[in-house]
């Protein structure tokens, strides 16, 4: 499954360990939310960088106080018409000022990639090499947005306005 | 009118390409039916029973002439002639092939139409009175909130995946006609008591098989604070809806499992939590949607013109503006309902031609602008009173001017199965039969006003629980039958219909509706007194009997 980061396929850093399975002593892990809150502190005094799977069911105020440790979170859609991760990830950068990498993982469609990107996910998992080889195109796709959200885009209003107060200095 | 800016244009372009290229990977073979189906339906495409069905969006029921005709090329051009308007101000073509889907789309884009989320589980068209900006008494024009709820919605990065569909309706006046207590939020525009524009907010409404009327979560929202507060209910609902169970994942379930105190509260606490996020509206930027609303340069005309007084001779030109005009804000205009209920025909049905026709009409006599309302009906807004005459000759032409507002046979129904997959029975085919039993207009008028409402299964999009009467087809041992309720309404005293009785077989619907409306010609204390009201007074016993006393 290919992983496309600022834009392009990557090579994915963070190795999957599975929740019996032993943590390697260094290099980048993503592991899930449960083997994470059975020992944060374990954890995180690894060597390596901590990236932790963050089930949809659960809010994210139990990760909250380790984000500023944290190297990656990835986010589930379990299938691509479920999208309650959109609300934790726009929580997660907007509301808790989670900076690091925001890792979409799951049913991953091309037709997802502005949505996502808009909801302040920045790494994509993503389920076809097509959709992944389509990235930078498909990001593309819009130039006018209405919704304010963290991602920084301005809205179709703020042009507007923008647009008239030019005007209406320039008489 | 609003006049889309090139910033709507260029969207609505956008999801033209984005459209293409998700039909194309389809016929590719790149996108399994399974994926595919999730996004088709975001854009109003649904496979019905003989073919693709294409739903498209008309905002808040405000159409302009030239968009009109664009419907009724695309009806000619890509569909069988006609087309179906429907209970939420959409229009849906019944026949149109998946590969010439993107033209389609591509040519109402052209004149600013879309069909952007009239399917799936999103944030639905947003619906308003149809007499919106026109109506007398109105605390202020809602299509301003409308459309920037229209803009807020449209793509919306977080809440296009929700558990289920979500949709709102907004009203201005006193007399909900945008029946907002049956959404899923329902806005009600007034002002407190500092005269600051603001909306009671409604939230939990819905009909399908577990219906409710939506209940108050805060009576005063103050206009500037509506997008933030909207977010916050759907941000609650986002992450708490029942994903488990398409029949328990609206937000009516939500809030009828929390209770309306607790749900009020998760939602209070996220709108506190969420701060200031870019989501409220300054005087300034209200005002920028406000500009691009366009109103009719009215003329000062008297309140009774000459026209009008001659035609009041003629009792056929008499009997159809007592039924189907209505007094406008200004002085000298009517608001004209054009009913799309001809006797034996389907209900909310047009024609090309009609289409057409209209379009005609609305730039001669409405200002160019035509809307279209929840009771499947087309209304002329701006109708200057000595017009009326001439309006009514053009409109009985056309089979648009049936004296039938409101009345036994202005009947709305869902395609049933004649259409659609999910039926369990037919129900153009009983509205049919209705209009044919009640097909004398002078008793019909003695009757009074009575919403008939049918839905062809427990979907309800026929609405048949908020029907004055309703009826709903189901399936038993393979054939149909129809289950009978009374005193349900859609308005501002909304409440669910009655069952009178055991279902009936498909061969006796139209006899048990006579019998109810004999019942209560017997029973109602004085002419004026409604049917639902009658219904009211009495309960259901008395029709129960009348109904099955001889069956």
């Amino acid at each position: 499954m290919p992983l496309v980061k600022q834009g392009r396929i990557t090579t994915d850093l963070f190795v999957h360990v599975a929740d019996g399975a032993e943590l390697p002593g260094d290099g980048a892990i993503l592991i899930s939310a449960a083997r994470f809150l059975e020992d944060p502190e374990a954890v995180l005094k690894r060597a390596g960088k901590t990236g932790v799977i963050w089930p949809n069911s659960r809010a994210v105020d139990d990760l909250v106080p380790h984000l500023d440790r944290l190297a990656a979170v990835a986010l589930v859609f379990p299938t691509f018409r479920d999208g309650r991760a959109y609300s934790q990830a726009r929580l997660l950068r907007e509301r808790h000022g989670y900076d690091g990498e925001l890792r979409a993982t799951g049913q991953i469609l091309r037709d997802q990639f502005v949505f996502m990107s808009r909801a302040g996910f920045d790494a994509f998992e993503v389920k076809k090499d097509a959709d992944a080889e389509a990235f930078a195109e498909t990001m593309k796709r819009y130039s006018v947005f209405y919704q304010p959200t963290g991602d920084g885009r301005i809205t179709a209003l703020n042009r507007r306005m923008q647009l008239r107060h030019s005007e209406s200095a320039g008489q | 009118m609003y006049a889309y800016d090139e910033l709507d244009r260029t969207l609505i372009n956008e999801r033209v390409s984005e459209f293409r290229d998700q039909v194309k990977r389809r016929l590719s073979g790149e996108l399994t039916e399974d994926e595919f189906k999730i996004l088709r339906l975001q854009n109003g495409v649904y496979l019905q029973l003989h073919a693709y069905m294409f739903r498209v969006a008309i905002p808040y029921g405000t159409l302009s002439s030239k968009q009109m005709r664009r419907f009724a090329h695309v009806a000619r051009r890509y569909d069988r002639g006609y087309g179906h308007f429907t209970t939420r101000q959409n229009i849906q073509f019944n026949w149109i092939k998946l590969a010439e889907l993107p033209d389609a789309l591509a040519e109402l884009a052209d004149v600013g139409i879309h069909a952007m989320q009239t399917s799936g589980n999103n944030m639905r068209n947003v619906t308003s009175d149809q007499w919106a900006g026109v109506a007398p008494g109105e605390v202020e024009d809602p299509r301003i909130w409308s459309e920037i709820l229209r803009q807020h919605t449209t793509l919306h990065p977080e809440f296009s995946f929700l558990p289920r569909k979500f949709k709102i309706a907004i009203t201005a006046s006193e007399h909900d006609r945008a029946a907002i207590k049956i959404h899923d939020i329902g806005l009600r525009l007034h002002k407190n008591a500092d005269g600051e524009t603001g909306f009671e907010v409604l939230v939990g409404g819905g009909l399908g098989r577990t219906p409710f009327i939506a209940k108050t979560i805060k009576a005063f929202v103050h206009g500037r604070d509506i997008l933030s507060y909207v977010e916050a209910i759907l941000r609650v609902y986002n992450q708490y809806g029942r994903r488990d169970n398409i029949y328990k994942a609206r937000i009516k379930i939500l809030v009828h499992e929390l209770g309306i105190e607790k749900f009020a509260k998760e939602v209070d606490e996220e709108w506190k939590l969420m701060g200031d996020v870019g989501l409220t509206l300054d005087h300034s930027a209200i005002e920028e949607v406000r500009s691009r609303f366009s109103y009719p340069a009215y003329e000062k005309l008297p309140h009774m013109p000459d026209e009008l007084k001659q035609a009041a001779a003629d009792p056929l030109f008499e009997r159809w503006r007592k039924n189907s005009v209505a007094p406008h804000k200004v002085q000298g205009y009517s608001i004209v309902t054009l009913s799309l209920k001809p006797v034996g025909g389907p209900p909310g049905d047009a024609t090309a031609d009609q289409m057409d026709a209209v379009a005609d009409l609305a730039d001669k006599y409405s200002f160019g602008e035509i809307r279209v309302g929840h009771e499947q009906n087309l209304a002329l807004p701006h109708v200057a009173k000595r017009d009326l005459p001439q309006l009514w000759r053009a409109l009985d032409r056309l089979g648009l001017a049936t004296p039938n507002v409101n009345l036994v046979t202005d009947i709305i129904a869902c395609p049933g199965l004649d259409y659609c997959s999910l039926a369990n029975a037919r129900s153009i085919p009983i509205a049919q039969e209705l209009t044919r039993r009640f097909a004398n207009h002078d008793t019909a008028d003695m009757i009074g006003r009575l919403h008939i409402n049918i839905s062809g299964c427990i979907n309800a999009c026929g609405h048949h629980h908020v029907g004055h009467i309703g009826i709903l087809g189901v399936e038993k041992n393979g054939e149909e039958f129809y289950q009978i309720t009374i005193g349900g309404r859609a308005d501002e005293n909304a409440q669910m219909g009655v069952l009178i009785g055991p279902a009936v077989p498909y061969a006796e619907v139209a006899d048990v509706i006579e019998d109810i409306v004999e019942a209560y010609l017997a029973l109602r204390d004085r002419p004026e007194e409604l049917f639902v009201d009658t219904v009211k007074r009495l309960g259901v016993e008395p029709f129960k009997e009348r109904v099955y006393a001889t069956r």
